[in-house]
This record gives C-alpha cells, sequence and structure tokens, in this order.
C-alpha cells in the first residue's frame, strides 16, 4: 500500500451497497456519453431482438408498452468512479421481450446497440432472469434524453457503459465481441463488485 | 451458424488507437515534480513517471490516492501535456468545492509527493495529428485539447487545427498565455475591453465550418454536459457530420 502523504479523503461511508473504488455521487448523475445526443421521438423509437433467436421482431413504442410493466428500484454505478443509491426506473422486463422471439441453445452472448450506434457487448446471462429491462422512465417521469430517453437499456449489476443509451436493438451471437468502449480497453464484463474496469483487470 | 455483427450507424467512429491492455493494468508511482498556478481555480501539477509508456494527445489516466487506513480514492483526468515529454506528465486540475481528490491537489500536494496513475486510457477522444482538428472547451475541458495544440506545435505539424475555448473571464482562462492564431477565447461573463461578452454561438462555430480544410474535420467537444449539448448542436446545426463529433464529458 503506497500511502499518500497527507491524505485522509472524505468520510467513511461503510454502504454495503458501494463497490470498491466508488463513491455515493448523492444527488448528481453525470452524463458521460461521447457522441452527440441524438433527437429521437417516441414515435421514431423502435427496439429490435435478432440474431440467433427463433422469431426476429421488431416491436414500435406503442407495442413495446403493451408489454408487462417491471420496474428497478436499486443502484448503479458507473466505471467512472461513482455511484448512485435508490434509484427508480420503469420499464419492460429483457426477459419479456426474449419470450416472445425465443433464443436459441446456442445463443450465448449479445451485443446491445443504439439508435446513434453505439454498441456494448454481454453475456446473455446478464441479460435474463429479472437483471435486464429496456427502461422508459426514471423517477416516475419519462427518461431524459441526455439519459438515454426516450428508451435505454439497463443492466444494473454491471458499469453502466453496459446499460446502452436509445436503444436500437440486441443481436443474440454465439460468441463475444467487443463493443465500442470495449474495443477502447474497457472489461468485457464490467461486474463491479470485481473492479472489472478495464481489459486485463 | 455465426455471424458477425454491425450496427447500422451514424455514430461509427471507430476505436482508432489500440490502448495497450498492460500499461492500462498496472498502477505507477507519479512523483510530482512542480505546481504551476494557471488561474485562481485551477493549476497545473507536473510529475515524473519514469516508466510512462507514452500517450496521445486526449487521452486520459485514473490517478489514485490512499489514505492510511487503506481507504481510496481515484478518479480520471485528461493528460494536459503533449506525448513527447519523456517520462513526464502534466495534469491540470480545478479545485473542486469538496472534491476529496482535487482538494488534497490544491491545498496538501507540493514536490516530492508520489501519487499513483495507471493509464493511458481510451483511444477514443485521441487525435494522432494525422487530420484536421476542430477543437471546442469550456473550463478545464480544454485540458485534453490543450494536448492536441501542444502536440501540433511541438511537431510542426501543417495539418489545420482550430481551438475555441470558452472560459468566464480572462482571469479564469486556462493557459491564457500559450494560445496562438490557432485560439479563439469566447468569454460568458467578462472579457478585456472591445471583446464581447455571451455564449458560444453559432456566430463562433460557423465560420469554421464555411471554411473547411479539404476531407473536413474531425471535431473534439470537451467540458461539462451542459456545455457539451451545446456546442455539440451548435456543430450539428452549422454541418458538422454526427459521426465526427467526439465528445468527452466531465463526471
Amino acid at each position: 500500500m503506497n500511502v499518500t502523504r497527507g491524505f485522509t479523503g472524505r468520510p467513511r461511508v461503510h454502504h454495503p451497497g458501494l463497490p470498491p473504488g466508488q463513491y455515493d455521487a448523492g444527488d448528481d448523475w453525470p452524463v458521460l456519453s461521447a457522441e452527440v445526443t441524438p433527437d429521437l421521438a417516441p414515435a421514431d423509437w423502435t427496439f429490435r431482438v435478432d440474431g440467433l433467436v427463433e422469431r426476429p421482431l421488431t416491436w414500435d413504442w406503442d407495442e413495446a408498452h403493451a408489454l408487462p410493466e417491471s420496474a428497478y428500484e436499486g443502484d448503479i454505478h458507473c466505471v467512472t468512479s461513482w455511484s448512485k443509491f435508490g434509484v427508480r426506473f420503469g420499464g419492460v422486463s429483457l426477459d419479456a421481450f426474449l419470450h416472445v422471439v425465443r433464443p436459441h441453445v446456442s445463443a450465448t452472448h449479445a451485443v446491445a446497440y443504439s439508435h446513434t450506434g453505439y454498441t456494448t457487448n454481454l453475456p446473455l446471462s446478464d441479460l435474463t432472469g429479472g437483471r435486464a429491462w429496456i427502461a422508459f422512465e426514471y423517477e416516475g417521469k419519462p427518461l431524459a434524453p441526455e439519459h438515454g430517453g426516450p428508451a435505454r437499456l439497463l443492466v444494473p449489476h454491471l458499469y453502466f457503459w453496459k446499460s446502452a443509451k436509445w436503444i436500437a436493438g440486441i443481436r443474440l451471437l454465439d460468441h463475444d465481441e467487443p463493443g465500442f468502449w470495449e474495443q477502447n480497453g474497457y472489461h468485457a464484463r464490467g461486474n463491479p463488485w470485481e473492479e472489472q474496469r478495464y481489459s486485463g483487470d | 451458424m455465426t455471424e458477425t455483427f454491425t450496427p447500422l450507424t451514424r455514430f461509427d467512429v471507430p476505436g482508432r488507437i489500440a490502448v495497450s491492455n498492460r500499461a492500462a493494468a498496472a498502477w505507477q508511482t507519479a512523483t510530482l515534480t512542480e505546481v504551476r498556478r494557471e488561474t485562481p481555480y485551477a493549476s497545473t501539477f507536473r510529475f515524473a513517471v519514469p516508466g510512462w509508456a507514452g500517450h496521445l494527445p486526449g487521452q486520459h489516466l485514473m490517478l489514485r490516492l490512499t489514505a492510511e487506513d487503506g481507504y481510496v480514492a481515484q478518479r480520471h483526468y485528461s493528460i494536459a501535456s503533449a506525448p513527447d515529454d519523456a517520462g513526464h506528465i502534466e495534469l491540470t486540475l480545478d479545485h473542486v468545492e469538496g472534491g476529496e481528490v482535487s482538494g488534497w491537489f490544491h491545498t496538501v500536494a507540493r514536490p516530492g509527493d508520489e501519487v499513483e496513475v495507471r493509464g493511458p486510457l481510451s483511444g477514443f477522444f485521441a487525435w494522432t495529428g494525422d487530420r484536421p482538428a476542430l477543437l471546442i472547451g469550456a473550463g478545464s475541458g480544454v485540458v485534453p485539447l490543450m494536448s492536441m495544440v501542444r502536440h501540433h506545435r511541438a511537431r510542426g505539424l501543417d495539418v489545420p487545427l482550430r481551438l475555441l475555448v470558452s472560459a468566464r473571464g480572462p482571469q479564469e482562462l486556462i493557459y491564457a498565455r500559450e494560445y496562438g492564431a490557432e485560439t479563439t477565447p469566447v468569454f460568458t461573463r467578462s472579457a478585456p475591453e472591445g471583446v464581447p461578452v455571451g455564449r458560444m454561438a453559432a456566430a463562433h462555430v460557423a465560420p469554421l465550418l464555411s471554411e473547411q480544410p479539404p476531407g473536413g474535420w474531425e471535431a473534439y467537444v470537451c467540458g461539462s454536459n451542459a456545455f457539451a449539448e451545446h456546442a455539440s448542436r451548435l456543430l450539428v446545426a452549422a454541418g458538422q457530420p454526427v459521426e465526427r463529433i467526439r465528445i468527452e464529458r466531465f463526471g
């Protein structure tokens, strides 16, 4: 351990929900997208699931909202070191979409992609079992464009770059294929509890 | 059945720079050698990092401080210095109110102190000097852009480069003494006599896009989220293709 002379740091927070190396951002919700925020109206939004599935399908805004509602209440963690506690997103569980398209048994991974072209890769097992959502609302209000509105992927148990903003689709593959940040040196999975920030962590 | 995935995209900026996973994974000791005040709120911290693998203008690093009880605080910071400064890197940090890391730098740190860094990280915002660059920054958002300006100068590059930098006033303009003909400062609260005061506007951006170099500009925007949203909209409105705008937001 290399102690920094004279550094004490902020008061210690013994929050069991805070992963290693993270701090509580409080009321802040920093925006870190690398591209221009798109001008995307709900009427122009679509979401497609295809690749290794029985029945590829595209949902529009109304069709996606006809699926059963599901909310996430909990914490989110950004690789840049902030975490945010007790947030609430409203949307639809990704399981509801996958149930309709029926993934092949050969499907092991997925690439999520945005209407901007942003991509991120995930093991399929991180998207199933009630751990991933398509989110339309934040704290009961429509999700703001800079936070991915009208709809973003939400995978809160991984670092937040996996929760692709302006989600356009998910393609199921039989192999892992690095997405945008993953090609730029970031970790393939991004589990905050194991501090999987960068490739090699 | 194996397929590769290629998204249909407007934002197809590829990861242009291969990042060394080994360099990014290892923490190295950085020894503070010099502190230079830039503005009442920002100072430049120069470090000796003997094992530094080098970086490209626009890249950042992760820095960590460790308290006696093992508590660690780590932050991403853009690198201000040009790549050619062998074994040395410079960071320019705002004194953030209540900031545990920037607070330590501005009130405790002195030459000889050791911190730890890993990097360089992320090739997305990097500029290799190969294409015309239009740089737009505000406040300490000018830091990674200054690395590009310094690189351009140090190498004597011919490729066009322009910098629009927004600051509240002349006192708050970081690197004020270093700018040359490539730079246009924009002052939002107070300005020297004869210089208009106001937010960055279409009138600043449009002329640069109406006189584009062959092949057009690569645009790099850095600042707060509010500034980045504003500046990127100005660029799009002036005709800059969305897929050729890279944005780095504070956070």
